[in-house]
Parts: C-alpha cells; structure tokens; sequence
C-alpha cells in the first residue's frame, strides 16, 4: 500500500503557528532568563505579530487547509477578538503575576495556549477540528483556574471546572459520533449535504453536541460551573475566560449551526430560542442577589450569553453579524469590569464583596466613573458598545418573527439594569459611617493603561458602531 | 457478521453507565474513571461507524485515535488538579469541597 502525502500549506493556520511559537519562546526564555517582566511582553508582542498575520490574510484570497481549517473572513474576525481579548487580558495580569507569582512563564504559555485553542475553533471547519480546539483551550482553561495555588478556592474552581467540562466534552464527542454514523461525514459541509431531513440518531447527535457547546459558552442549565468558577479563578483569568472562551464557544457553535444544520433551522431555531430566554432569565433573576462582584459578573455573563443566542437563534444573517458585533462588544466592556474588580480586590482574598465599594467614588472618582461606564455598556445604555450589541440581536429577531424573544430579551434588559446601577450606585454612595474606611485600590501603571484601551474601545465601538457592524456583516457573508 | 446495532448499544450502554458514574460518586478520582468510560464508549461508536459505513474513508478511525490522545491529556491535568486539591485539603471528596456557593 502506498501512502501518498497530501500537498499541504499551513498559510492559513499561520496566525496560529505565531502564537504558538511565541508561547513555546517563552517557555524556553522563562528557563534562562532571569527578569520574569519581559516574558509578559514577549507574548504581547506575540499577539501582536499574529494580528498582524490576521490581517495579512484578510487582503489575500480565502485559504483553506484541506476540510480542516480555514482563514475565511468570519475565522479572521474571531481571531481578531480572541487576539484583543488575549492581550488585554496579558496586560490586566501582568502586576499580578509580578507580584504574587512565581510560574509567570507558565501562566503567559497556558494564556496563549488557550488563546490558540480559541482562534482554532473561528476557523475550523471539521468537527474533528473543534473538539481539538475545545480541549486546547479547555485544558489550558482548567490549569489557568487553579494558578492562585494560596487560595483554596482556587484550586477548588479548577476541579470543578475541569470534572464538568470534561463531562461535556464526552456529551460533544457522542453527539459527533452520532452525527458521523448518521452523515458519514465529519467536516461541516459534508454533514450539512447529506444529513438529510435526518432520523432519530441525527437528532440525538445535534441535542448531545448542542449539551456540548452549552457548557462551554455557560447557557442555562447548563451553567452551574460558571459562578463558582469565575469566582474562585484568578481575577485575570476570570476576565479572559469569560470573554475569550465565550467568543470562541460562539464562534464554533454559530458556523456548526449556520453551516452543517442549514437545512434543519425550523427543528433546531425554536430550541435555541428557548434556551436563549431561560439562560437570560435565569442569568439575571440569580444576578440580582450577589454579594460578590465576581460572582455577579459570573451570572452577568450568563445573561449575556443568553442575549448573544438570540442572534443565532434568529438564524437571519442579521442575527450572525449581531452575534459577532455582540462577542466584540461584550469582549471591550466585561475585560473592562473584571479589571477595575482586580484594582478593587484586596491582596490574597482574590474577590471583591460589594460592601467594600461603598465610598469608592470620593476616593477614587476616576475609578468609579470608569466602572460607571462599563455597567452602563452592561445594562445596554446607549450609545455605548452593548447598547448596539443588544439593539442588532434584538432586531434580528424581530426580523426573523420572532417578536416575543425581543421582547422577553428587553425586559431582561431592564432587570439587569437594576443590578449594574446597584454596583454603580454602591460607588457613589455618600454613607458617612462606611466612607471613613480608606478604599484600598492598587493602581499599577499596565493596569491602567488596560483599562483605558477598555474603555477607549467601549465608547468607540459605542460611537461608530457601524464600522464594526461591516467588519461583522462581512464576517457573516460565509453563510451566504 | 455482528450488526452495527449491537456495537451501538454497547456503546450507549457503557456510556450511560460512565454517565451514571460521574453523577452518582462521591470520589474526584472515581468521577474521572467515569468520564474516562463515556470517552471510550464514544470511542467504540467510531469505530463501529467507520468499519460498517465508511470503511474507504479514514476520518472515523482518525477521530478516534485523537480521542484516546485528548483523553489522555485530560487525565493528566485532572489528576494534577485532584492532587493539587488532597495536597491543601486531605480529601477528594467533591462533597467537602465545598466553599464557593450561593
């Protein structure tokens, strides 16, 4: 039997490639050199580098790495995210890392680790591929978790973590081995081609993966996971995962639906609108009465991924760019709120109770009108960036007769207003007896300078929302 | 020659008896054993599917393999983190680890 090698041109997988071997240089620099600092911005300049892969690839023609992977416009807009959302995040850990680690070789790796895993999963095209992608950032998800070795906590979210992810992981593995035998087919296309009106096992095979995507974007109930596990991560980890792997999630999800299931959006748009209601409801009801601010963004983030399943379950292209526009969005303003809770949080205890922000603004006014702005973003207060997010998913249910989903997704809206403007006016509460206590905020120079590029960016996109919505809608023309 | 059929409820079996096991036990380690199961009983469903219906096109037996090798690399890090968590706390008990709620 002879093997005949494939002609093969890792060209597309090349933003990628960057990033992994910015990740393996730091590893090796982290064994020789001495002044940890600079590994932080090794892999910044990394992410940089790949970005600008990025963009190389989006002048050229589309490649394609056989029915594994592709560098089409919608894998290059994720990667675009997931590459702002990774060096945020590198700067929002750097102080840190600095001060109260030692492994900072290691946890910059596993950032970018995860990082690749993510961009992997905007440009596969093969089920094979997602669930590798899946399990790169997954693993590298569950070690980054655990970092804060001195708290218990820590270690505590990471197991948990790990023991529910890697039960999705088998729940998304079933479901593709299900959609194989009934398809015969594991890339995308060939699914979409000859699944057919599809039977009993085909059906079981897109609920079991549908189990699958679930857990990894947090949809209720499949959620559980969420609030323990942004709580007791690393404030910074919490801020990247929380972004990063919900953007990827979304990204795998909205092209396995848009692309393998095309034919079948009258079975599956119902379902996921359903989700998409009790993920939002369920999100905010449980937000409401949070006494931890890592906890509140926790089921804040689930509400929002329940905002963002609107777009897909509208299943119109409107809903697809919004999907994308949103996972930008969202990125801007949820790193932003999660680094002004790592200022916040005092040294060690790793949270950031929501009675010690009383009296923050006459300390810190800057601070506070800063966190000001991301709630708002949050609540969806325009003309900041969530407000647009909202208004494009919104609109394309209403374009897709799906009115009532628009609607139960405002008044949602409006309940998370009451807790967003809670943290806010926590903050600016004239409360004589608590306001004596000096606010301990730390205000390292990188920290800061994140938070303004957040910030930045929140009021941007806000302001000039359609050149993103372009960048998006182009993005989403792969589906045609 | 052995139906598919038979292959599939074996697979479905040990599955749900993997499933069974991750939700019922109490033991870090034993939940791990059982996902480990769930993984494998996919495993066979590859392979089955591979050798009735596509027995021309590698992707099923590949797909398989990548399994067994991610299966593996999750049993590395989850029993890192289980040893992590008996080192600070002397237990594996999901139950006792139990301080982030509400």
């Amino acid at each position: 039997m002879t093997i005949t090698m494939p002609s093969v041109s890792l060209m597309p997988y090349l933003p990628e490639i960057i990033l992994l071997v910015t990740a393996l240089l730091v590893l090796l620099v982290d064994t020789v050199w001495g002044d940890k600092r600079w590994l932080v911005w090794l892999a910044f300049l990394g992410t940089l580098v790949s970005g600008v892969a990025v963009w190389w690839l989006a002048q050229g023609p589309t490649l394609q790495l056989q029915d594994m992977l592709t560098a089409d416009a919608y894998a290059l807009f994720i990667d675009m995210v997931v590459l702002i959302v990774a060096a945020i995040s590198l700067l929002l850990a750097y102080d840190w890392l600095i001060e109260h680690n030692e492994q900072q070789g290691e946890y910059v790796a596993l950032l970018l680790f995860a990082t690749v895993g993510m961009m992997t999963m905007g440009a596969a095209i093969n089920v094979v591929t997602i669930f590798v992608a899946l399990e790169i950032l997954s693993l590298s998800l569950y070690i980054l978790t655990g970092f804060a070795r001195e708290r218990l906590t820590s270690g505590e979210a990471a197991l948990k973590y790990f023991l529910l992810g890697a039960f999705a992981s088998a729940f998304f593995l079933y479901g593709a081995a299900l959609l194989y035998g009934s398809s015969g087919h594991l890339d995308l296309i060939g699914i979409g081609q000859n699944l057919g009106t599809g039977g009993l096992m085909a059906g079981a095979g897109v609920a079991l993966l549908l189990v699958g995507f679930s857990f990894k974007v947090a949809l209720a109930p499949f959620h559980m996971w969420t609030p323990d596990v942004y709580q007791g991560a690393p404030t910074s980890v919490s801020a990247f995962m929380s972004v990063g792997a919900k953007a990827a999630g979304f990204a795998a999800f909205l092209r396995f639906f848009q692309v393998a299931l095309a034919g079948s959006y009258a079975q599956w748009g119902p379902a996921l609108a359903a989700l998409a209601v009790l993920t939002m409801t369920w999100g905010n009801l449980a937000a409401l009465r949070q006494e931890s601010l890592k906890r509140l963004l926790a089921y804040s983030s689930i509400a929002h991924a329940g905002y963002a399943l609107v777009g897909l379950a509208a299943g119109n292209s409107l809903g697809s760019s919004g999907l994308l526009f949103y996972l930008l969005a969202y990125a801007f303003m949820n790193l932003g709120a999660f680094g002004v809770a790592i200022m916040l949080e005092k040294p060690g205890s790793g949270d950031v109770m929501m009675s010690s922000l009383r009296g923050t603004s006459r300390q810190h006014p800057l601070l506070a009108a800063t966190m000001a702005v991301f709630m708002f973003s949050l609540a969806g207060v325009p003309p900041l960036a969530g407000f647009f997010g909202k208004l494009y998913v919104f609109g394309a249910a209403v374009e897709a007769n799906m009115a009532w989903l628009a609607i139960v997704g405002v008044i949602n809206s409006a309940l998370s207003a009451y807790y967003y403007l809670r943290v806010t006016v926590l903050m600016y509460m004239r409360d004589e007896e608590a306001g004596e206590e000096e606010v301990a905020v730390s205000k390292p120079p990188v920290l800061v300078f994140a938070l303004v590029v957040a910030l930045f960016f929140v009021v941007i996109v806000g302001l000039w929302p359609s050149v993103w919505m372009q960048m998006a809608q182009q993005a989403a023309l792969i589906f045609g | 020659m052995i139906p598919l059929s038979w292959y599939l409820i074996v697979a479905a079996l040990l599955f749900v008896i993997g499933f069974y096991g991750a939700l019922s036990r109490r033991n870090a380690i034993a939940i791990l054993m059982s996902i480990e199961l769930m993984l494998n009983a996919v495993n066979i469903n590859f392979l089955a599917f591979w050798r009735y219906l596509t027995p021309e096109d590698m992707a099923g037996q590949v797909f398989a393999i990548i399994a067994i090798t991610v299966a593996a690399a999750e049993a590395a890090v989850g029993l890192a983190l289980v040893i992590a968590i008996y080192r600070s706390r002397d237990t594996v008990s999901v139950d006792e680890v139990d301080l982030l709620k509400g």
